[in-house]
């Protein structure tokens, strides 16, 4: 008999990375805010590598300006580089909001970007200035994640302001999701009655119509005057899994303003989803409304439907540890069996958080924080899956093991919609559903010597 | 503050044909604040770089340098493809603290055990230096006792820009250079340098040189190997194509091994004819220039009717060509003239004087000549001039699409060869879908600008 060979050799170089940059997250959720211009404050490429990354998926403009470092500012400091990269920012884009995101060299040379900006604004004191919004990203700190939930925290730090509680104002901090996904939760929240203030909104800019002008800064986003007016909901619902609850925004609207915070999984399956309903049944004091529950009767009825060509097939889930954990959570309801969960992000919650919303397969499943795509699939190739669930990266592996890759979260670079990718709500739960089923289906109808054309 | 669309310290930077006399500035650090579509020095040695296959390509630095250029380029290999793999020794806050090289010599020796390359280049990012990381060192170390040159790459991101990273990468490739066997190498042989083989065009390029008699020793870097290129310096012509990136690199072996360099371009007719022309007047070779005008000949004859209903289309369209660098948008506007198309816009990321010169020598009146543009510049012009298509890379093509105006991606994403003459078929085809796409009628600006009445 041949010796099992080790699983996987432990690799001290991360090979194909199953996470992405912090500043690349601060830079979306940047985005999120209506009129609002990404700035990094390091070298070229940054801006220019994440632009190309960004642009690839979402398929819309992503500008984001640079300090464009030199050799004398990583010598001297990039206080003169700021300054001046702020003041051509504002003459050639005259942006509401500048988010100013660091990177792994301003944060290594010990810029003060604070007193920089500070000093900025003495220099122009008495000219109507953008909002100056900065956060530290340096990128060998977390992952694109960090940075997201780093930059929305920054955002309503500098934005929100407190005053009399606004009734039906419901501030949703939905965490890293799709455009879709974004206009998915600001619907339902508005079916109940109430008024959403969702940051960051990035629903229209990263997924937008077409134009009858060139605009320096496309259209949509949360306006500045709603992302003040936070300080002053009723409350706040905050999604996510893994994420840092002391450091939220939501955390802080609710220690800074008093604004209730209502934390959630993300909504992804049935259950996940009903949670949001019930949550919003009583802040509004309303019924869910009818067309909901006829979603979800369809969604359930489906379900049932082709339960029997789901039942017990293993799936590798890769991605954002938040994304991992709601989409398992999906699956499980459904009787897949996840056998691998894995993240490049290393929030130490993940395996808790998996037990938490799918106890029923987090015993007989691997979780793997701070994996890369090598590790995942040594880990992939010992478990037989039947399926991956995840980005685009994971195309390679899914061509090794000849199995379906059903795309979600981001990026997704090799097939075009990403952004439109639904995963939240009974909607979102639908059409998940319906792919997985379909390719398991069409995986059969392939790999069968009959062809047979009926299920 | 006012906005504008061109910030004062770009003026310069800007030329139209025949409004003013020639004097552009290029060769400049990117304003701070401008949106600039360059990358940094990093990036610069890793486009030169990444195509050797066999090699291993370790980035030094925190994640984001070896995540954003995982696999994107579409440099193919006939053999190996150790060069998709990205590795990054993802330096953490303690490594920045206490230094990486500890990380690093770890990470080379297992990587190096594991995937048995043929060389290792290490890259280094911006924080490498200022952490004071000793790579030479390192490098020096792993070679010596894993027996496999590992060579350092200065690619520190803020040290200059795109092009002190192909300069980076050419000292990179000097270290290799001259230290094969030339046994047996023909008279008649070249190397091609600076074609990228993206989407096979190497292949292209070798089999018409093959066919003319001619044989190639190395191919750098497009489907490069290492052991290639130790021994390209037996060749007896550098046929250099990309010259920003690889002008150095041959400069270096004209020096050293008296290897005379000619300059060419393989996109578009008269380019690719020039080229294969050159050579063989180069090698002076009877039965070489028989094969090359035959061969030409058969190309041409066979690519000019195929031609010929795309540029029925496309006849008068106006075209914009953003480029890494100059002396490729030359050929492009060539390419587009030979599709009847014109050039209202030419610009590139990082192109010299010489050969701006030559750019706006070879302009319509009027054009607008742009070096090192933004978003912002690019869509003034664009609408200025009415342009109907952009020729740029993926930065480029959602300012093309929100202005409703086609797109044809000329960088090293794409997954179409457009060098060659079978490219310039391809090339016609691509510009010829997105230029006559339906689409556009149903886009508000496109309507509004181009097709108030026009369209039968």
């Amino acid at each position: 008999m041949i010796a099992a060979l080790p699983v996987s050799k432990h690799f001290t170089a991360t090979r194909n990375a199953c996470k992405l940059c912090t500043p690349l997250g601060a830079c979306l959720a940047f985005s999120g805010i209506e009129g609002a211009l990404p700035f990094l404050h390091g070298s070229q490429g940054c801006s220019t590598y994440i632009r190309r990354y960004m642009i690839s998926h979402f398929r819309e403009p992503m500008d984001i300006a640079s300090s464009n470092f030199g050799e004398h500012t990583a010598i001297f400091g990039g206080g003169k580089n700021i300054r001046l990269g702020l003041a051509n920012v504002i003459e050639g884009y005259n942006p509401t909001m500048i988010g100013i995101a660091t990177t792994c060299l301003s944060e290594t040379i010990g810029d003060d970007v604070k007193m920089f900006l500070h000093e900025f604004r003495k220099d122009h004191e008495g000219e109507a200035l953008p909002h100056l919004v900065h956060v530290a990203t340096p990128s060998y700190t977390g992952t694109h994640a960090t940075g997201y939930h780093d930059a929305v925290r920054a955002i309503v730090d500098v934005l929100a302001e407190g005053g009399e509680t606004q009734k039906g104002v419901v501030n949703l901090i939905p965490g890293m999701l799709s455009p879709a996904d974004l206009r998915w939760l600001k619907q339902v929240v508005t079916d109940f009655g109430l008024a959403p203030i969702l940051l960051p909104d990035y629903s229209d800019r990263l997924d937008g119509g077409t134009w009858s002008q060139y605009m320096k800064l496309p259209p949509g986003g949360t306006t500045i005057a709603d992302a003040a007016r936070m300080g002053q909901a009723e409350a706040t619902l905050e999604f996510g899994f893994t994420g840092e609850v002391a450091t939220s925004a939501g955390t802080l609207l609710e220690t800074k303003f008093g604004v209730p915070c209502h934390r959630l999984g993300i909504p992804m399956g049935v259950a996940a989803t009903d949670a949001l309903l019930d949550k919003l049944v009583q802040i509004s004091g309303r019924p869910v409304p009818d067309l909901y529950a006829g979603r979800r009767g369809r969604l359930v009825d489906s379900f049932i439907d082709a339960h029997k060509y789901v039942m017990g097939k293993r799936v590798v889930v890769f991605g954002e540890e938040d994304l991992v954990v709601g989409m398992t959570a999906m699956m499980a309801e459904v009787g897949l069996k996840p056998v691998l969960c894995s993240s490049g992000g290393r929030s130490k919650k993940l395996a808790e958080s998996i037990r938490a919303v799918a106890p029923e397969i987090a015993n007989g499943c691997e979780i793997h924080e701070g994996v890369d795509f090598e590790e995942i699939a040594d880990h992939a190739k010992e478990l037989a899956p039947d399926l991956l669930v995840g980005n685009s990266k994971g195309y390679k592996l899914a061509r090794e093991l000849n199995i379906p890759l059903i795309r979600v979260g981001f990026p997704i670079h090799d097939r075009i919609g990403g952004a439109r990718i639904l995963h939240v709500g009974y909607d979102g739960a639908q059409a998940r559903f319906d792919s997985i089923a379909n390719s398991l289906l069409e995986m059969r109808q392939q790999d069968s010597n009959v062809g047979f054309t009926y299920f | 503050m006012t906005t504008s669309d061109i910030l004062e310290a770009r003026k310069a930077h800007i030329h139209e044909k025949g409004a003013a006399p020639f004097n552009i500035a290029c060769e400049k650090q990117s304003v701070a604040g401008s949106v600039s579509q360059r990358a940094c020095v990093f990036c610069g040695s890793r486009v030169v770089l990444y195509p050797i296959a066999d090699a291993l390509h370790v980035i030094h630095g925190p994640i984001g340098c070896a995540a954003y250029t995982w696999d994107i380029r579409g440099a193919w290999s006939s053999g190996p493809q150790l060069h998709r793999m990205s590795f990054s020794t993802d330096l953490q806050e303690k490594d920045v603290i206490y230094g990486g090289e500890k990380k690093l010599y770890q990470a080379l020796v297992e990587l190096i055990e594991h995937y048995r390359p043929k060389a290792a280049f290490i890259y280094s990012t911006c924080i490498v230096g200022l952490i004071g990381d000793d790579v030479e060192a390192i490098c020096r170390r792993i070679s010596a006792e894993t027996g496999v040159e590992t060579i350092p790459v200065h690619s520190e991101g803020f040290k200059g820009s795109k092009k002190d990273g192909y300069s980076a990468a050419c000292n990179a490739l000097g270290q290799l250079v001259g230290t094969g066997d030339t046994t047996g190498i023909s008279p008649l042989s070249i190397n091609i340098l600076g074609d990228f083989n993206i989407a096979g065009e190497t292949w292209v390029i070798k089999d018409y040189y093959e066919k003319m008699g001619v044989e190639v020793v190395a191919t750098i870097t497009g489907d490069g190997r290492v052991d290639d290129i130790r021994r390209c310096h037996g060749a007896a012509l550098n046929v250099v194509q990309c010259s920003g990136s690889m002008t150095q690199l041959a400069t270096m072996m004209k020096e050293k091994y008296g290897i005379p360099i000619i300059r060419v371009s393989y996109f578009g007719i008269e380019d690719m004819s020039k080229a294969l022309y050159d050579v063989a007047e180069y090698l002076n070779d009877k039965t070489v220039m028989q094969n090359t005008k035959n061969l030409v000949r058969d190309e041409v004859s066979k690519l000019i009717p195929q031609l010929r209903r795309y540029k029925q289309d496309l006849k008068g369209k106006r075209a914009a060509v953003y480029t890494g660098g100059a002396f490729k948008a030359l050929s492009m506007i060539r390419s587009l003239r030979t599709l009847g198309m014109k050039t209202v816009i030419a610009g590139s990321q990082t192109g010299n004087k010489q050969d701006y010169a030559r750019l706006q020598e070879l302009s319509d009146e009027g054009t607008i000549i742009l070096d090192d543009t933004n978003p912002l510049e690019l869509a003034k012009f664009l609408e200025e001039k009415q342009a109907d298509l952009l020729i740029g890379g993926v930065k480029e093509r959602p300012i093309a699409y929100k202005l409703g105006l086609g797109f044809c991606d000329h960088n090293h994403e794409r997954k179409i060869g457009l060098a060659g003459f079978e490219g310039m078929l391809n090339f016609a085809k691509e510009v010829h879908a997105t230029v006559t796409s339906p689409v556009w009628k149903l886009a508000a600006l496109r309507g509004r600008l181009h097709h108030s009445g026009d369209e039968s």
